[in-house]
């Protein structure tokens, strides 16, 4: 009897692993500091946490597609840059500089998607190099200058970045509303069957007669339009951005995305599941920063609790904990 | 020579897998010089003996005498440290470094402070490649030989070890004539050295030139040891294929209707070569022939997964061209592919998922997939295949290999081909399951389904078929019907014997 229960909760434990975390990790946080819980605080973190939640729901798709994207960031970067820069420029202003802009930035996707999906090229390689490439183009773009908007009370732009609707700060609207439109696309059309396909077994996908290069092109597309949307409310929120806004950023979503519990082999992962992770790594580094600790002590704490989470993944997995490369 | 002490010697060797009795007692010695044929059908248990002498796999029952002292092998390195060696069909070399590095890979001979004794390395490699007769030295990378030489270096490192035993696993499947020569002449100066040889092989003449003995295992039990001067492959092929009960020869063939494909002249390369045939409605066509034979090739030809060079398919008389997998679903082809784990399933996912794979896009209800739609199917493939899973939600990697496959045919069989072809409908399930495919290939095709049957087992292929095609080394040899294949006449077609060419 005392055995079946625990068998039961063990499985909870496996299955829902990272819901349960999360929830102890709360609570151990309200004890210590009710602040914590302070609905400021905890909106807070939702609304810090958007543009890292926005960026990860795109690179939930590559991930269980089975590949990588660490472009990103430099791509969260460039997006700010031009969306900026043409809303300054006559000839577009903010009406056409935001379609400009994701189009531009679709472009980018297409490319790692062309490479990666159609030449076969491994996504590390292709996205590491991207990274760079990106940052380059966004200098060249920005002759290396910051952008800001001169007259930022004239502009409807910053909307997108400090506005609210009914109380709740637009990012978080934006970052909602496009989970649950990615979480259906992922979870309830043949497209998102196909890319749980793609990554779980890629010789059996081509066998059940799945074009196998235009899921894995597909899914760098939704990753740049996340990363659009992202360098959007980035670049209104702030009405300016530096060249290197997004960087290491690339890691942060990878982490969040991870810890949400997608293997990186492909294959498993959800978008609500990548929320959760998104907010689990929100409320860490919010916990630290309330607990006085320097905020750079948040890079070295969220990586434990990766790693330790990577491993407890798949130590379930594996059934042991201990298990040296044989 | 049944007064020397035996070179290896096995005594009832029994070892089980969840619902297989993979080795039922098996017994046989080797004498030092002799070279000992095994033979038996492909899951006649002969790699799982193997892996049991290699200690790889640990018997439940049973001993190993090494010079008639008793010897446990608890892993590779045990096997080697007692004199057992394997020559290995797939090689199991490092590409990226020198013959010498691989053939004394873990014991490298060493000088001070552990540096690695580059002369003698390459001069103890070179002594040993001398016997050998080969065309490479000690330096040369692996990579960069052919896999004949490649197996040369396998071979290279069995004799660096005071041998008691060599296995030789079906050596010459890779090799021209002129290398089996030298491998022939390799294996006689083991022979005369005193070693105890085993030789897996279906090549019948290769067995008739080199071997003294053979023993044969027929579903995990020992059938026999015969004499090779004073036997002939009717006698082997007989002790070979037996019979199980639910395996019976095929009786008078359904009546087969319209010509569903044919293939005129089809070739891929070094693949297959100009094959013809043709599968009507209702009926089994069965392809046999050796693995690498070209069998599976076609069946991916066919799937739009290889490009041909050349030839011509018709699909119900009109010409095609199938480019892709998509193509060939669109045209009415189905194939089970000969993997279920790596081609045939997504492991992660659930039953009805893979069942549903191919046409998911088409079982929508406005953008969204129809979750109704696909628990139909899955419901109907389940009752019709008796597929047994706690529920649709099962993931497919927590079923048996029975169920596993059985949910690759509910996939293809929902897309409602108009030509399915099956390989290996049953590798790696237990008995029962095997019957219950069996029974379903012979009722699809009374339910006028044309059907196409790859298998490396022959009761299967004779069970199971109308026609039977017989391959050998990428040629179509003969074609057979159900009233006049012989076991005889099929081996010899499938070990390319001159004169059984149609």
């Amino acid at each position: 009897m005392a055995d079946t229960a625990m068998k039961s909760i063990g499985g909870v434990l496996a299955r829902q692993g990272i819901l349960v975390a999360f929830i102890l990790f709360m609570v151990g946080f309200t004890l210590w500091n009710p602040r914590f819980i302070d609905p400021d605080n905890v909106f807070g973190v939702i609304r810090s946490s958007a543009i890292l939640g926005v960026m990860a729901l795109g690179v939930t798709f590559v991930v269980i597609g089975g590949n990588l994207d660490l472009s990103v960031g430099s791509m969260l970067s460039f997006s700010a840059i031009v969306v900026l820069d043409l809303h300054e420029n006559p000839a577009f202003g903010p009406a056409l500089a935001i379609p400009a802009m994701f189009a531009l930035t679709l472009c980018l996707g297409a490319i790692n998607g062309f490479l990666i999906g159609y030449l076969r090229l491994n996504s590390l390689i292709v996205t590491l190099g991207m990274l760079s490439a990106i940052h380059g183009l966004t200098l060249t773009w920005s002759g290396g200058q910051n952008m800001d908007i001169a007259n930022q009370n004239e502009t409807w732009f910053g909307v997108f970045g400090r506005g609210s609707a009914l109380g709740v700060p637009i990012p978080v609207l934006i970052f909602i509303g496009l989970a649950a439109i990615l979480g259906i696309l992922l979870g309830k059309t043949p497209f998102g069957r196909k890319v749980y396909a793609v990554g779980g077994n890629g010789t059996a996908a081509t066998f059940s007669g799945i074009p196998r290069a235009r899921v894995v092109f597909i899914t760098y597309l939704v990753s740049a339009f996340c990363v659009a949307t992202a360098g959007l409310i980035q670049a209104s929120r702030t009405m300016g951005a530096q060249n290197t806004v997004g960087q290491g950023l690339e890691l942060e979503v990878l982490a969040a995305v991870i810890l949400g519990g997608a293997s990186l082999l492909g294959g498993s992962g959800t978008i609500f599941k990548t929320v959760i992770g998104v907010l689990i790594l929100g409320f860490i580094q919010n916990g630290l920063l309330l607990a006085g600790l320097e905020f750079y002590v948040q890079f070295v704490v969220t990586w434990i609790i990766i790693i330790l989470a990577v491993w407890l993944d798949i130590a379930t997995k594996r059934g042991k904990l201990w298990s040296p490369i044989a | 020579m049944t007064d020397q002490k035996p070179a290896l010697r096995l005594e009832g060797i029994v070892k089980t897998f969840p619902g297989v009795r993979a080795l039922d007692g098996v017994s046989f010695a080797v004498q030092p010089g002799e070279v000992h044929a095994l033979m038996g059908e492909n899951g006649a248990g002969k790699s799982t003996l193997m892996k049991v002498l290699g200690g790889i796999y640990q018997p439940e029952e049973g001993r190993i005498f090494i010079d008639e002292r008793e010897t446990v092998m608890r892993g590779p390195l045990e096997a080697k440290a007692n004199g057992v060696m394997f020559i290995h069909q797939e090689l199991s070399l490092a590409e990226e470094i020198s013959v010498a590095e691989n053939i004394y890979l873990g014991e490298l001979p060493r000088k001070s402070f552990g540096r690695v004794d580059w002369d003698t390395l390459y001069s103890r490699t070179d002594a040993i490649l001398e016997k050998l007769k080969v065309s490479f030295n000690a330096r040369t990378r692996v990579g960069d030989l052919s896999i004949a030489n490649q197996q040369m270096v396998e071979i290279a490192r069995a004799l660096t070890v005071d041998a008691r035993a060599v296995i030789f696993d079906e050596p010459t499947a890779s090799l021209t004539d002129a290398e089996k020569s030298v491998l022939f002449d390799v294996i006689a100066d083991l022979k005369a050295q005193g070693v105890g040889i085993i030789y897996i092989s279906h090549r019948m003449e290769e067995i008739f030139r080199i071997t003294d003995r053979i023993s044969v295992l027929r579903d995990g039990a020992y059938r026999g040891t015969l004499e090779t001067a004073k036997t002939d492959e009717d006698e082997i092929t007989r002790m070979m294929i037996g019979r199980s009960l639910d395996l019976t020869r095929r009786q008078a063939p359904a009546t087969p209707g319209p010509v569903a494909l044919r293939v005129e002249g089809l070739s891929c390369g070094d693949l297959f070569q100009d094959a013809h045939f043709e599968v009507r409605e209702g009926e089994v066509l069965g392809f046999y022939g050796l693995v690498g034979a070209g069998r599976t090739e076609i069946a991916e030809t066919l799937f739009g997964l290889r490009k041909p060079t050349s030839g011509r398919i018709f699909l119900k008389g009109e010409e095609v061209t199938i480019t892709s997998p998509i193509d060939a679903i669109a045209r009415g082809i189905s194939l089970v592919p000969e993997s279920r784990k790596e081609q045939g399933l997504v492991l992660g996912m659930n039953c009805r998922d893979n069942i549903t794979l191919p046409q998911v896009g088409d079982l929508t209800a406005g953008p969204f997939v129809s979750d109704g739609a696909e628990i139909s199917i899955y419901d109907q493939y389940r009752d019709r295949l008796q597929i047994k899973s706690p529920s649709w939600r099962t993931t497919v990697g927590n079923l048996s290999g029975g169920n596993q496959q059985k949910i690759v045919i509910g996939k293809w069989l929902s897309m409602r081909p108009e030509v399915l072809i099956v390989d290996e409908p049953t590798r790696g399930i237990d008995v029962g399951s095997k019957s219950e495919i069996h029974n379903l290939l012979r009722e699809l095709a009374k339910q006028g389904y044309a059907v196409i049957v790859i298998s490396s087992e022959m009761p299967e292929v004779l069970h199971v078929s109308d026609r039977i095609v017989a391959m050998y080394h990428g040629r179509v040899m003969r074609e057979f019907t159900a009233e006049e294949v012989t076991e005889d006449s099929l081996i010899q077609a499938i070990s390319g014997i001159e004169g059984s060419a149609a």
